[in-house]
């Protein structure tokens, strides 16, 4: 975990993966009566950077646009406009015998163990099938790379394990094989959507040092996409904070947890429960929930919860990332 | 085909040693086909415990064996000029005869002998009623799946198909083409499955390859890098096509049901059928002297009820299999 | 003082096709008017089968094998189902796993709840039910004019402040809340836990909370019960089992899981998988996953033993280290 700290805009060599003014929008309630049709800022405008061999952690609430921004990372999801640029290929271009090169370079990890496998495929055809559909290997080599991958995941031996249904192993064992699944092409790359959250704790430790061997030994980064600060400080470098299609903060790890500058990370890291009766927590202090930004209106978008609010957040539009220390950035006008 | 890519990394962890073994003694071809045995025998268990389903799957049992009886009795045992079930006449008695020695369930109006037509019907009913239901379900579940993966146009144009089938009068239709071509067993299996698989059945299996569309299983597919072809091919068809199988036993039952109507209409161009067994009593004015004739419309009508009613059962008994939900585990 | 509730070597199996599942296996503990109990475990733990236990909302495959749960002195399985149905909701009520889910989104909140009051104090007037909500929907934190409107209008958060008043509507003196907050985002979690919390203080409720995130547990719990594997493997005051976790697997759960506070560590895991239920492992259920595992835990099942007033345990071979938890501090905030 010895890679310094990039900032958004640090222009370094060794960047992976460069977002830029990446936007979603979703038109919602295309009813009968509504002509003008509303329309969620699912993400909005976001700019990050992820270097060779880092760990970027997307935090946010549910219905932040963290998922969404890692589906349009995959090209699960069209962008609305922004750039995506993954080790040198614009993946908003890709067509075609291209799109092969790039699966084999961003491959995504997904939250659920029990969904994400076919239940009618065997553990050796899912984790073949980015070889078979991209026609890497002879059967033979394929064998030999899926048991490789097994063994590597923890699933040993494989021969145990490689001609079995996925409803005969455990939520651990699926999410073990939905991991060999996304490195058996060896990517540079990978979204990790949450792929500890569905797992029991004693499961998940597991699951979770397993990622971050598998990081230091293929040398991959990752965006992993979580809404638990505890587990984006143990596995990331960086953080960046979610809220409402933005970034709102983003920093170095041990910075974002230790010395958080946005008034959102902050209530959000004093909500997170402590396992020990002993601490008493401050209250989050924030008001009301979050909603959603739907034709939000040009101002902070976090105004209406925002303990600290003041006049220019309500009459300016959301602030822009700001460097506030080296390599740590906040959009917050009152810093 | 590229070279296999693995990563330089692991291969160093693992040292230069000799390449991995995945230590499987079976070619995977074999291991396959003992998992789909025992897959099957698996749901075989779930299967037997539905009496329903065996009780059905008893009956067409029974049917088959009935149906397979016919080339020996016709070759072995009875004289073909007078137990043929289209040309066979029995010149020694008056007829339609009521059962008797010889004609164990009597004759019709003009002198065959109604068993030898019920067992020479048989087979051309399991014919007719597998042909079709094949048919419809295969063309049934290609097209709800490629109108559930695409959606937009395709799915309009199967939809707005399938309404129109459906709110089409399914017989008069058939009338209508069956006086126009010569419709045999054959071709009449055909167009039936056909319109089948355009109609309720697509909308059915659409509606299930939309549930599976929505799995994150299809997006780690095409994150895997598959096309469209592929996810269609290898994860919404085998995931729809239990339901698939399940529906294809009611469509046998429909089969039958529409060639006993309109074989009792005269329009298909069948010389022996469970239907056409009913068209003779009727045309010969039989039919309205009802119980006194009861052997000339009764063992036909008795056979059509039965033989769907069996094909609806193990249905049911399917149903236990596919159907998660019933399961009780 | 008597205890609100007493469960008493309670064990209950579920029957199956392939055998018995030994969901609860000679569970003990009591509750005190006005305290609250965690439950903390692992999927599969058994923890929603004790709570659907003491509601008496078992499948008809579940058998209890031996054991009694006392409530207010009654042993609740030789009630008549008629008495039972009326402790249940007016001395005992549940908040169900997504019970937000579970608001019939046809109705208007409101009247949900009013309909659940009356069914339960035909004596009530609709009037006064009526009443009751809004003093309930003040309770809970939510406007009352909120009561007239629609489910899909409630937020997440809010649908659950709308369970919790259902659960509250007749004044139950002991509540059970499995995972209340698992499907809400942590800002909410954190509000919608301090206010049960409150409620409970305020009207000297007693109440079970279940999760299986021993943070949560620990956040709102006076005793804390760790289960495994359909046993109870530690029972204590919350404050002694977090600073001085004895049983290993209490201490593996409470580090395995990363902190946002103090220095970042490295993680205990437990390695291995819970074991199958119909065929638990001889002796101490923990023993294939525990590192202090000796021939004796292979072999002998561990009793409850009280390590100190109110802290039990079972387990042979128990581990005496202080958690690290205990001497750390808040961050600066």
């Amino acid at each position: 975990m010895a890679l310094p700290d990039s900032g958004p805009t640090n222009d370094v060599n060794d960047v992976l993966v460069r977002v830029q003014n990446l936007t979603k929008h979703y038109p919602v309630g295309r009813g009968f009566f509504h002509r003008q049709h509303a329309v969620l800022h699912a993400v909005d405008d976001i700019s990050f950077e992820v270097a060779r061999g880092e760990v970027l952690g997307l935090v946010g609430e549910s219905g932040c646009g963290k998922t969404t921004t890692g589906r349009m990372l995959v090209r699960l999801t069209n962008p609305t406009s922004g750039s995506i640029v993954i080790d040198g290929t614009d993946v908003s271009s890709i067509s075609g015998a291209d799109m092969g090169t790039f699966r084999q370079k961003a491959q995504m990890m997904f939250q659920d163990p029990y969904e994400s496998l076919d239940p009618r495929m065997t553990i050796f055809d899912i984790v073949s099938e980015p070889l078979n559909v991209n026609h890497i290997g002879n059967l033979e080599q394929r064998e030999e790379r899926v048991a490789e991958m097994l063994t590597r995941v923890g699933l040993a031996p494989p021969a145990t394990f490689m001609f079995r249904f996925p409803h005969e192993l455990s939520g651990g064992q699926r999410q073990r094989v939905a991991i060999a699944r996304a490195l058996v092409v060896n990517p540079g790359f990978v979204v990790a959507d949450e792929p500890t959250s569905m797992l029991d704790v004693s499961i998940r430790t597991g699951v979770m040092k397993l990622l971050a061997e598998l990081r230091e030994e293929f040398g991959m980064s990752y965006l992993y996409i979580t809404h638990d600060l505890a587990v984006a400080r143990y596995l990331c470098d960086r953080i960046a904070v979610m809220y409402l299609g933005k970034i709102v903060e983003i920093a170095g790890s041990e910075e974002v947890i230790g010395n958080p500058v946005h008034p959102y990370t902050r209530a959000l890291i004093s909500a997170v429960p402590v396992p020990d009766p002993a601490v008493v927590r401050p209250i989050p202090n924030v008001r009301g929930g979050v909603s959603k930004p739907i034709n939000p209106a040009p101002r902070c978008r976090f105004y209406e919860r925002c303990p600290a609010a003041q006049k220019v957040c309500k009459e300016s539009d959301h602030p822009e990332l700001r460097e506030v220390a080296p390599g740590h950035f906040a959009a917050c006008y009152i810093l | 085909m590229n070279e296999l890519a693995t990563s330089p990394n692991v291969r160093q962890s693992n040292g230069e040693g000799p390449r991995f073994d995945p230590g499987i003694t079976e070619p995977i071809w074999k291991i396959r086909w003992k998992m789909n045995m025992r897959s099957l025998a698996q749901n075989w268990e779930v299967f037997k415990e539905s009496r329903v389903g065996m009780f059905g799957l008893m009956i067409i049992i029974a049917f088959g064996i009935f149906g397979l009886l016919w080339p020996i009795m016709i070759n072995f045992v009875w004289d073909p000029l007078v137990y043929h079930p289209v040309v066979g006449f029995d010149p020694i008695m008056m007829h339609p005869s009521p059962p008797v020695a010889g004609h164990l369930l009597g004759t019709d109006p003009i002198g065959r002998d109604i068993l030898a037509q019920l067992m020479f019907s048989t087979g051309r009913e399991f014919l007719l009623g597998v042909l079709s239901a094949v048919i419809s379900v295969v063309v049934g579940t290609f097209i709800g799946a490629m109108a559930a993966y695409y959606g937009g146009f395709t799915d309009t144009l199967f939809m707005r198909l399938a309404d129109i089938v459906m709110l089409f009068p399914f017989v008069p239709l058939l009338v209508v083409i069956g006086s126009m071509m010569r419709l045999d067993i054959f071709s009449f299996a055909v167009i039936l499955g056909f319109l089948e698989a355009f109609g309720g059945i697509t909308v059915i299996l659409k509606a299930q390859a939309l549930q599976v569309k929505v799995r994150p299983y299809i997006d780690a597919a095409r994150v895997a890098g598959g096309s469209d072809l592929h996810i269609i091919r290898a994860h919404i068809i085998p995931n729809v096509l239990p339901l698939s199988f399940l529906y294809m036993m009611f469509n046998v039952t429909a089969a039958i049901v529409s060639e006993a109507t309109l074989s009792f209409f005269g329009v298909l161009n069948i010389d022996m059928s469970w239907g056409m067994m009913i068209h003779t009593a009727e045309t010969a004015g039989y039919l309205f002297d009802f119980g006194k004739y009861w052997w000339l419309w009764a063992p036909s009508g008795f056979f059509i009820t039965l033989f769907c009613a069996a094909f609806y059962m193990v249905g049911r008994g399917l149903d236990e299999v596919v159907n998660p939900r019933l399961r009780k585990r | 003082m008597d205890a609100l509730l007493k469960v008493e070597d309670f064990t209950m199996h579920y029957s199956t096709k392939a055998g018995w599942v030994q969901a609860v296996d000679g569970i003990s503990f009591a509750l005190n008017r006005g305290q609250s109990l965690g439950l903390v475990g692992e999927s599969g733990c058994g923890k929603t089968s004790i709570a659907m236990s003491i509601m008496r909302l078992l499948p008809y495959n579940a058998q209890t094998k031996r054991g009694k749960i006392y409530l207010g002195g009654r042993d609740i399985y030789s009630m008549t189902a008629e008495e039972f149905r009326q402790a249940r909701w007016k001395e005992i009520s549940m908040i169900f796993q997504a019970a937000m889910n579970a608001l019939n989104p046809v109705y208007t909140v409101g009247s949900q709840i009013v309909e659940a009051i009356v069914e339960h104090e035909p004596d009530t007037t609709e009037e006064e039910a009526r009443r009751r909500v809004a003093e309930l929907f003040d309770l809970v934190g939510i406007p009352a004019e909120r009561s007239d409107h629609y489910p899909h209008e409630y937020s997440g958060g809010m649908k659950q402040r709308a369970v919790i008043a259902m659960a509250l509507a007749c004044n139950p003196s002991l509540i059970i809340a499995d995972e209340p907050t698992t499907a809400l985002d942590v800002i909410v979690q954190d509000k919608i836990l301090r206010e049960m919390e409150e409620i409970r203080r305020r009207i000297n409720m007693s109440m079970i909370y279940i999760s299986h995130d021993i943070s949560v547990i620990a956040e709102v719990s006076d005793i804390v019960g760790v289960m495994y594997a359909g046993k109870l493997m530690e029972i204590g005051e919350a404050d002694d089992v977090f600073k001085r976790p004895r049983h290993p697997y209490t201490y593996g759960l409470m580090h395995a899981y990363p902190s946002i506070l103090g220095d970042k560590r490295d993680l205990a895991t437990i390695p291995g998988e819970p074991p199958n239920l119909m065929a638990p492992p001889e002796g101490c259920r923990f023993n294939p996953r525990c590192d202090r595992a000796t021939d004796e835990c292979r072999a002998v099942e561990p009793l409850m033993t009280k390590v100190a007033p109110e802290h039990s345990i079972a387990c042979h071979n128990p581990v005496w280290a202080p958690s690290s938890g205990g001497e750390q501090v808040g961050v600066a905030r």
